[in-house]
């Protein structure tokens, strides 16, 4: 085997316990995360092995899928909710994890607190019952979703068995324009790859455009990565890295931090190492982007025009049944068409840079009547922020409001539901038939877009607004 | 959990002749509420299958009683988005046990393995042609055979090998799970688990 090697592949095999001939690598995880949906069978499982967990210490768990994003001081009125919650919290406390549940200080989605809190750090392995564990690979961590199955066994054994991904990189170089941010990037790719452009492969991101990114956006980057179907993607940790994650809570201390950042600072991928896919991108050409269909892959420049279906790669029939979901026809223009629900949130975009976003827009500007905003933290430590850097003020200003955190509109298990036929700009990840609600349509973008268009009420190009103030 | 066996199956299949059918098309986020699994069969692609009265929409083919069997064939892309083991229970808990297209997401492939149903990847061609086939005749039948690695038409004795890797075979002809296996290496894991820093 060649000395050189990828950053994917010096976290990987420093994690391999055993290796199966024809099979898939016994992978140890540094960092388990559970919530309430995916995790009730997986105890159960164990209930029925008679077994108990391994390493409850690596465990963490929260709840946030299916938690409301008002009155949380309340009990949850949804009897099967709140019965998820409970077996949680029961099963958190039967094997010592630790559990921050509704109303705990550190409760919020489970993406954006396992970094807030340094339990998320470069050069890990970090498993999660959600596809979108993805997002700490912006620590250069192995970062990947799993299922319920999968959630059992790493409860069991702190042990998963995959077969090791082939390697991508995606190289996006230049600088953004203005009014790009790092969820325009990432939708960009998507639409680029299409949602199954990497599927098989772990992606590294690399370039400037990443090396620039605060640690937030590389976040979302990572975040989407599920979205064009790869497993994961990760971003070579760097001294931004290192500086956000020193003195979290859950961050190794004093000794551990100097033997941690040893291994750290070996975290990039070797000059003559091999990838078994690169792709390069100029990342100065890409705009503000916008989906107009029924996945993350059907998005394109805010000013473009949908494509026509003889334009496609793939089944024009299932292209056009997208289309018609949506009530968009071929050739139409985003820009201009009426809003009915704003979605800021998530954890794609409901961190502090993207609360700070969307202010810079609606602020000294009113909220649109016809539209209906919700605008959920992804955390209580990012609701405090946002009351300390004074965001709510200028957010209720111009007419909005702040709600609790929580998984909410994303994907609709609570009662953030958009109702049948009506229209919402979000900044979540997945734009599906009815993601955001039996009937709901979703269009997915920036907190810059989602703002602009929340004040306009119809979609607009939050460069428009941006240059008014410039002038 | 240990699942069923599975050798070989011979079956009629029920086509779906969509790409990229997500896992939120195959079980809806609001029917992730459950803490056991049980019943996700009735669930399974309910915004296709129902209106929102709850009454059946006549023209998904789940609805369609002419279209029956194990084998359920989808388009390309199948099972992308959400990890959500769920959409696999949906799909074993309604009578599938094989899931036949020409490309799957990741996790909803890994997720079928670990429960015992039997994701076949064919090529673009072999897929058009099973769906040509159950659409002139909705009783044409499927040979899956997991020893060989090969689908079969039966009519026409045409047929295809797919991949899958030696652990994942050996444990689905034996119903083990991953789990066993794990455990059974343990003092290996422990060992390591102490060279771990974090
Ligand atoms: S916000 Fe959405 S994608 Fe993120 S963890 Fe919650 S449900 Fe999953």
């Amino acid at each position: 085997m060649s000395k050189t090697k990828t950053l994917f592949d010096k976290v990987w095999d420093s994690h391999v316990v055993h290796t199966i001939e024809n099979g898939p690598d016994v992978l140890f995880i540094d960092r388990h995360m559970v919530h309430e949906v995916t995790s009730p069978v997986a105890f159960l499982g164990l209930k029925n092995r008679g077994i108990g967990v391994l390493h409850p210490e690596k465990t963490f768990a929260t709840a946030d899928h299916n938690t409301p994003t008002i009155n949380q001081h309340l009990p949850v009125a949804d009897p099967l909710s709140a019965n998820q919650l409970k077996m949680l919290e029961e099963n958190a406390n039967e094997h010592g994890i630790s559990y921050w549940g509704l109303g705990h200080e550190k409760n919020g989605i489970v993406h954006v607190v396992g970094p807030e809190y340094g339990i998320t750090v470069p050069g890990a392995t970090i498993v999660c019952g959600d596809s979108h564990t993805s997002t700490h690979g912006a620590f250069g961590a192995i970062a990947f979703g799993i299922g319920t199955s999968e959630v059992e066994m790493v409860l069991a054994t702190q042990c998963i068995m995959q077969p090791k991904p082939k390697r991508m990189r995606i190289n996006v170089t230049g600088a953004l324009q203005f009014g790009v941010t790092s969820k325009d990037v990432a939708l960009f790719i998507i639409s680029q790859l299409t949602t199954s452009g990497a599927t098989g492969y772990f992606v590294e991101y690399a370039g400037d455009v990443f090396k620039n990114m605060t640690m937030e956006g590389r976040m979302t980057v990572c975040n989407l990565s599920i979205e064009m179907g790869a497993r994961g993607g990760m971003i070579a940790p760097d001294e931004k890295t290192f500086h956000y994650v020193k003195g979290k809570e859950f961050a190794p201390k004093g000794d551990a931090w100097d033997t941690a950042m040893d291994f750290w600072q070996t975290l990039y991928t070797d000059e003559d190492a091999i990838f078994d896919k690169e792709l390069t991108f100029d990342g100065s050409l890409i705009e503000p982007m916008i989906t107009y269909g029924t996945n993350p892959g059907m998005g394109m420049g805010i000013t473009k025009d949908i494509p026509t279906s003889d334009m496609v790669q793939g089944g024009a029939t299932t292209y056009k049944k997208s289309l018609q979901y949506m009530k968009f026809d071929e050739g139409d223009s985003m820009i201009g068409k009426p809003i009915d629900f704003v979605f800021l949130g998530s954890c794609t975009n409901g961190r502090i840079e993207d609360f700070r976003a969307f202010a810079s827009i609606v602020k000294g500007r009113k909220k649109s009547d016809n539209v209906t905003a919700w605008l959920v933290p992804g955390s209580h430590k990012v609701e405090a922020a946002i009351k300390e850097e004074g965001i709510l003020a200028i957010i209720n200003e111009a007419g909005f409001e702040l709600r609790e955190p929580g998984c909410s509109a994303c994907l609709a298990m609570n009662d953030d539901k958009v109702p049948p036929g009506k229209l919402a700009v979000s900044t979540s990840n997945r734009n599906f038939e009815g993601r955001q609600g039996p009937g709901s349509r979703t269009l997915l973008a920036s907190p810059l877009v989602a703002a602009a268009s929340a004040v306009t009420g119809k979609v607009t190009d939050p460069r428009d607004l941006m240059k008014m103030e410039t002038v | 959990m240990a699942y069923d066996k599975f050798n070989t199956l011979t079956s009629t299949a029920v086509p779906l002749p969509i790409e990229n059918v997500d896992t939120d098309q195959i079980i809806p986020a609001r029917f992730l509420k459950a803490t056991e699994r049980q019943g996700f069969g009735d669930n399974l692609f309910r915004d296709w299958r129902y209106n929102q009265d709850n009454t059946p929409k006549e023209d998904f083919v789940l609805n369609n009683s002419k279209y029956t069997g194990k084998i359920l064939v989808g388009g390309k892309n199948f099972g992308s988005g959400s990890s959500r083991e769920h959409a696999a229970w949906a799909v074993y808990d309604y009578g599938f046990r094989v899931v036949v297209s020409s490309f799957f997401a990741d996790i909803f492939r890994g997720n079928c393995l670990n429960i015992g149903v039997l994701p076949v990847q064919v090529s673009a061609d072999f897929l058009q042609k099973m769906f040509d086939a159950i659409d002139a005749d909705e009783n044409t039948a499927f040979e899956v055979d997991l020893s060989t690695q090969k689908i079969t038409m039966i009519a026409t004795g045409e047929s295809e090998s797919f991949d899958i890797n030696e652990y994942k075979k050996n444990n689905m002809t034996n119903g083990f799970d991953d789990i066993d296996y794990l455990l059974n290496i343990k003092t290996n894991i422990q060992e390591f688990a102490k060279t771990r820093p974090i």
